[in-house]
Formats: C-alpha cells, sequence, structure tokens
C-alpha cells in the first residue's frame, strides 16, 4: 500500500544540519565500557523545550529521545500523554517539530519516537528522508513490531537513519534473536508489562529481560519503561548497556522545572550510572 | 475469482488492510489467541458448546421479520434479522461467548472491554457473570453520561466500569485505555474485542463468531423467499460485526451488500488508510496522521476507523458504504416504532434510514432487502426523550 503524501510538507530541506550516527556513537560508548544515558522529552512540550532538550545534552545525556507526539498514544501512561496533548494543544506538527529539531545543534544522536501512523501518513520514504536531513539518527516506533517494520527498515536504512526494535518480557528468547538481528543503533529492553510512566521500584523482569537480551546480541541493549530514579537507573545499569527514562523526565517539564532543573536531573541520572562497568 | 471473507493468512490481510501493529508486549498473546482460536474453530466439540451456550442461554436462533406495514409504506419488501432479540438485546452477545469460551481455554479469567454504547460491555458482563470470571470495562466519559442505563447494568452484572477521560472521551479512546490496560495485564487477561477491528486475529475471529446472524438469515431468507435471496443485505457499521456477520453469509449469493456508517464517523466514506488500534484500514485522521473525532447521535457508531475487513471489501466493490446522519436516524427510529412496533437501537436506526432515503433512488421499488436489526431500543430512549420533547 502507498501511504498518501502531502504537498504542502514536501519540499523542507534542512541543508546545514549534520547528523550524528546512532550506531556509531552508541557502539563507541560501549565499546569504552561507559553506560549510555538516553532521556526522553515530548517535542513541542513547551516554548522552551528545545532550550531543555540542549540543557540534557549539557549535562551529559549520550543521546535524546524526542516524542513526536500522536493523538492516541497507546503505549503512553498519563504523564506523557499529558505532554502529547499539550504539545498538540500547541500546534506543533511532526513537520514543525522536524525544522525545530534541525536547529537544535547539539552533538549528540536524536532519536524519535512517535508512532506508525504518523510515519505511515507521511509516506515511508518522506519521513525517513526528513529525519535523516533533520539531524535525527534513530527512530523507535513502539506499534511497529518487528514483524510489520521491514518495509520502513529498508526506506530507513536507505536514508541512513537506524530503526530501534523493542524486545518485551513476554518476547521468547527465540524472537528476540529475530529481533535483534533486524535492530539497528540498539536494542530496546521494555523494563516492565505496561505503559510509560513512574514506578517506585525496577521491576524484576527489567533485570530478566536485559539479561535475555545481552546473552543474544552485540548491539548495545537499553533498558526503558519504568526507569524513574537515579537508583533504579544504577540498578538496570549492572546489566544492560544504558537506560531510557521518560515519564521521570516529562514529568519535571510539566512541573516548572525548566532547563535547569531537568539538567539537574540528568546530571544525577548521570553521575548514577558512570563508573559502572 | 476472488474469495471474500475467508482466512486472512497469517499475516492477517484482507488485501492490504489488517495487519497486527501492536506493541511488543501484545505479540505474543495476539500469536497465543491466534493459535487458541484455529484449534478451537477446528473443534467440533467448541462449536458445540458455544452454538449450545446461544441457543439455550442467548436465544438463538433469532427469526427473520417481514416487515409488512414497513414495507408497504417504502414500496420495498423489507425482511428485518432480529438481533434486538437476542440476550442482553443485540448481536454483541454472539462474539462475547466465543471470546469467553476462549479465555477459559487459555486459562485467562480476567476479560477487558472496551464499549461505545455499552452493549459490548454488557454482553462481556454478562459473560463474565456466566463464567465465573472478572470484568473490567473501559468507557469514554461522553458515553458513561450518555448510556447511563447500560452502565447500571454492567455495574448490576458484576463489573468493573472504568470512565476514560482522555481524548474525544469516546469509543476510540475506551480502545485505547483498554490496550493499556491489556499490555500491562496480559498475562492473565484476555482483551475481549467488541467488533470486527484491532490486530489480528481479531478482525477475523469476532467476524467468525458473528456469522451465525447471516448463517441464519440465509436460511430463513431461502424459506420466506422460495429459495432465493434477498436483492439487497443492509446493516450498519460502527467497526462493523454485525455487518461482517451478516455479510458473511451472503457473500457468495448475488445480493448486494450495504454497510452504513454514521454520517459523523464515516470511514469510508471520509477516512484514508491509516494505523490505529492495531490495524491497517480506514481511519479520520489529518493530513499528518493525527486520528480526528467522529461525532454521531449514537454511541455505538461514534468510531473514526472501520474493521479492515470492510476496508477490503469496499476498496475491491464487493460491498458498498453508505451514511446516515442524525436527522435522517431520528426519523427512521420512530418510523420502526409506529410500523411494527419495535424500537430500534440507534445504530441500526442508520441502516434502516439509509434504506428509507435510498428507496426509489439507488434500491429499486419493488426489491427485497434485508436490514440486520443489530440491537433494541432501550438503551437510547433517555438520549431520545431529550431529542424529541
Ligand atoms: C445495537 C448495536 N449495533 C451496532 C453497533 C456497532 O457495532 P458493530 O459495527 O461492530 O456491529 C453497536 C455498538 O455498540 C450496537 O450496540
Amino acid at each position: 500500500m502507498v501511504p498518501a503524501f502531502s504537498p504542502t510538507t514536501s519540499r523542507m530541506r534542512f541543508p546545514e544540519v549534520a547528523q550524528v550516527s546512532l550506531t556509531e556513537r552508541f557502539q563507541q560508548l560501549k565499546t569504552q565500557g561507559k553506560k549510555i544515558l538516553l532521556p526522553y522529552i515530548t517535542g513541542g512540550i513547551s516554548p522552551d523545550w528545545i532550550e531543555v532538550l540542549r540543557s540534557m545534552a549539557a549535562y551529559g545525556a549520550d543521546g535524546i529521545e524526542v516524542g513526536i507526539p500522536f493523538s492516541d498514544p497507546m503505549m503512553d501512561g498519563p504523564v506523557i500523554q499529558e505532554a502529547s496533548s499539550l504539545a498538540l494543544g500547541r500546534s506543533v506538527t511532526p513537520y514543525s517539530l522536524i525544522s525545530e529539531i534541525a536547529r537544535a545543534e547539539v552533538d549528540i544522536p536524536l532519536v524519535a519516537m512517535t508512532y506508525y501512523n504518523l510515519v505511515f501518513r507521511g509516506g515511508h520514504k518522506r519521513i525517513a528522508n526528513l529525519l535523516a536531513g533533520s539531524s535525527v539518527s534513530g527512530v523507535i516506533i513502539p506499534d511497529l513490531p518487528y514483524d510489520e517494520a521491514e518495509d520502513w527498515i529498508t526506506e530507513a536504512d536507505r536514508a541512513g537513519v537506524d530503526n530501534v526494535l523493542m524486545a518485551a518480557p513476554t518476547t521468547s528468547n527465540e524472537r528476540m534473536e529475530k529481533i535483534a538481528k533486524r535492530s539497528r543503533g540498539f536494542i530496546y529492553g521494555i523494563g516492565l508489562l505496561g505503559v510509560t510512566g513512574e514506578r517506585s521500584e525496577l521491576a524484576a523482569s527489567a533485570l530478566q529481560v536485559a539479561t535475555a537480551l545481552k546473552s543474544i546480541t552485540d548491539l548495545p541493549v537499553l533498558v526503558g519503561i519504568g526507569v524513574s530514579t537515579p537508583e533504579q537507573a544504577r540498578e538496570i545499569c549492572q546489566i544492560a548497556d544504558g537506560v531510557i527514562v521518560g515519564s521521570a523526565v516529562v514529568r519535571r517539564v510539566l512541573d516548572g522545572a525548566g532547563p535547569e532543573g531537568v539538567g539537574e536531573f540528568i546530571a544525577q541520572l548521570r553521575s548514577a550510572i558512570d563508573g559502572l562497568s | 475469482m476472488t474469495t471474500f471473507m475467508g482466512d486472512p493468512g497469517p499475516r492477517g490481510r484482507f488485501g492490504d488492510f489488517g495487519g497486527r501493529f501492536v506493541p511488543e508486549s501484545l505479540v505474543p498473546a495476539c500469536d497465543e489467541l491466534e493459535i487458541a482460536f484455529r484449534e478451537a474453530w477446528l473443534d467440533p466439540g467448541f462449536h458445540q458448546e458455544f452454538e449450545g451456550i446461544l441457543h439455550s442461554y442467548g436465544g438463538r436462533p433469532t427469526p427473520v421479520t417481514e416487515a409488512s406495514r414497513l414495507s408497504e409504506q417504502l414500496g420495498v419488501r423489507v425482511l428485518l434479522k432480529r438481533e434486538d432479540l437476542a440476550h442482553t438485546g443485540s448481536h454483541k452477545i454472539n462474539n462475547v461467548i466465543g471470546q469467553a469460551l476462549l479465555a477459559r481455554r487459555m486459562g485467562k479469567m480476567r476479560l477487558v472491554a472496551e464499549t461505545g454504547a455499552g452493549q459490548h460491555g454488557v454482553a462481556t458482563a454478562t459473560a463474565a457473570a456466566l463464567f465465573g470470571m472478572d470484568c473490567v470495562v473501559y468507557m469514554g466519559e461522553v458515553d458513561v453520561a450518555r448510556q447511563e442505563l447500560n452502565v447500571f447494568r454492567m455495574r448490576l452484572l458484576g463489573a468493573e466500569v472504568r470512565p476514560v477521560h482522555s481524548g474525544s472521551r469516546t469509543l476510540k479512546d475506551a480502545v485505547n485505555e483498554a490496550l493499556r490496560d491489556w499490555v500491562a495485564t496480559v498475562e492473565h487477561s484476555h482483551y475481549c474485542i467488541g467488533s470486527v477491528m484491532g490486530p489480528h486475529p481479531y478482525p477475523w475471529m469476532v467476524r467468525e463468531f458473528q456469522r451465525i446472524v447471516g448463517d441464519e438469515a440465509r436460511e430463513q431468507c431461502r424459506e420466506v423467499l422460495n429459495g432465493s435471496d434477498p436483492d439487497y443485505v443492509v446493516a450498519c457499521v460502527g467497526g462493523g460485526s454485525n455487518a461482517a456477520g451478516t455479510f458473511a453469509g451472503f457473500v457468495d449469493t448475488q445480493a448486494q451488500l450495504i454497510g452504513v456508517e454514521a454520517a459523523g464517523g464515516a470511514a469510508i466514506t471520509s477516512g484514508v488508510p491509516g494505523v490505529v488500534h492495531g490495524m491497517l484500514s480506514y481511519i479520520l485522521q489529518d493530513e499528518f496522521g493525527q486520528i480526528t473525532e467522529a461525532q454521531s447521535i449514537s454511541a455505538g457508531l461514534d468510531y473514526p476507523g472501520i474493521g479492515p475487513e470492510h476496508a477490503y471489501l469496499a476498496a475491491s466493490g464487493r460491498a458498498q458504504y453508505g451514511t446516515a446522519n442524525d436527522e435522517e436516524v431520528l426519523k427512521a427510529f420512530q418510523l420502526l416504532s409506529r410500523t411494527e412496533g419495535i424500537i430500534p437501537a440507534l445504530e441500526p436506526s442508520h441502516a434502516l434510514a439509509y434504506l428509507v432515503r435510498e428507496v426509489g433512488v439507488s434500491i429499486p421499488l419493488g426489491s427485497t432487502v434485508l436490514v440486520t436489526l443489530s440491537g433494541r431500543g432501550d438503551k437510547d430512549i433517555p438520549t431520545v426523550i431529550g431529542l424529541l420533547k
């Protein structure tokens, strides 16, 4: 099926922007034995969100996951749902965000996180090119599982965008191997059965998923969903190569922490996982 | 020759439509469900139990009624497939008994459901009571208010009704919330989807559980029509389960199949291909792919998508899809009440409204038309009282 194209935005170009390769940077960190910190922010959540993003980079993020908000985010809990509707209420579109991102000028990899309909509707080729052209070097699409992802991965590969696949606590080892073979940049271990959101304790499943993935792949293994505190980040990084922290960051943005406040939280996460190997 | 309404294969495709666009956490559960359904559907014991319960508990077979006074008034011969007479008041019970039996086979004793009009929620709560299962039903806040009676029924039946406050606060958002629940509880819960939508195998499985409507109706029509089939088969479409079940009985006859959507939620007429709730189908959305809100008097049709098999039937031309607006629907609702002594639900009133409008236009006078009366109107009385006063 050929997805529809939107004529108004098909000519966006960002000639000046340099993309930092997700695969190369994360592999490098892994080789150096440095734990990888990948915090998340919902694109367009506040007028100063690019400032927040820069601050996250300055305080020690190794990459940043940028949520492109979707009207029906079924993998997200209340915090990221609220952030998404705030952003959509500010009339952001995938294209306005991509052009904002293109001007962010951070020298760490940026990974877009979005739902498949935005990619499908925009068209595989056009979205892949737009992302690559705006310095985004990876993508996570939680509702596009391995079995449905082939066409998109082909197009993303061609454009030089790493499509990151996810593995869950319910995924069999056999299936994890297949997923790992098709994942690019890193593999996303889903820490618990549930949607995004803060949890008071790290789930046992997070450690199990990390252990299972580490035994079958050389890709960096990052664990996210339900990792909310520096202590939890440290705990999971005993096994995983890195950690993804979403709702805990976004809640701080929603509470008005601002670039400095969020930056300080990133610094805490950073120091919690540094020195582990 | 293309065969319609068969097995969509391991990738769950109806032409280009369908698929399984769910988070990785749910993929193994969908696999497990597909295997369980394939096994059960080949097992005569399962069929016996399923059909037995629908007979002795659900009131099947439901009759086909010759609507003589309506026919006289319209100038076409109208037959009504009476799902309003099924236990709980709509066709939804057929699917739910099937899924509850399957859940029990898989050892899952908690049912999660979404509901719009509340009919699917009531049916799920009913099956949960019958089988001694736990039941949680998600329902948009707007629908909780306009279908108060069904909310009370669900609670009476022992289900927990959780109002959903996100998005448009209707059926679409209830589906999101049910999926979020399922992602967290998948190891011991079964998501009992209420229509022919969602990820594979649901659209296929739900159609198979509903095909009893069409299979019965075909035989009943042949009795009434001296061995022939109706010229037209008309059913309303929210997600499309009563229509799919009905069409399954007639897809290999000469009958013209017509699905009728709410004008404010017409995925086929006004939508474009997209992916939401696990399926690739026609969806109401903006140019960027954000899902837009449906708008209808009838909570059961207030949905921006449509089951993927309908998308395929439409794209291939085997079925046609039309719309009816709120005003026409209210008139048809009253017309059937007065001519036949049957108060229909607002959902199938869309099918009737389409018929009323199209007779003498696209449906020639003198035709024979089967309309699936998917449910009874009791639940809609509070809404209609407000509008007809
Ligand atoms: C009586 C009745 N008919 C039809 C529908 C629409 O569902 P479907 O299109 O799956 O038959 C509903 C949904 O709530 C309903 O209650």
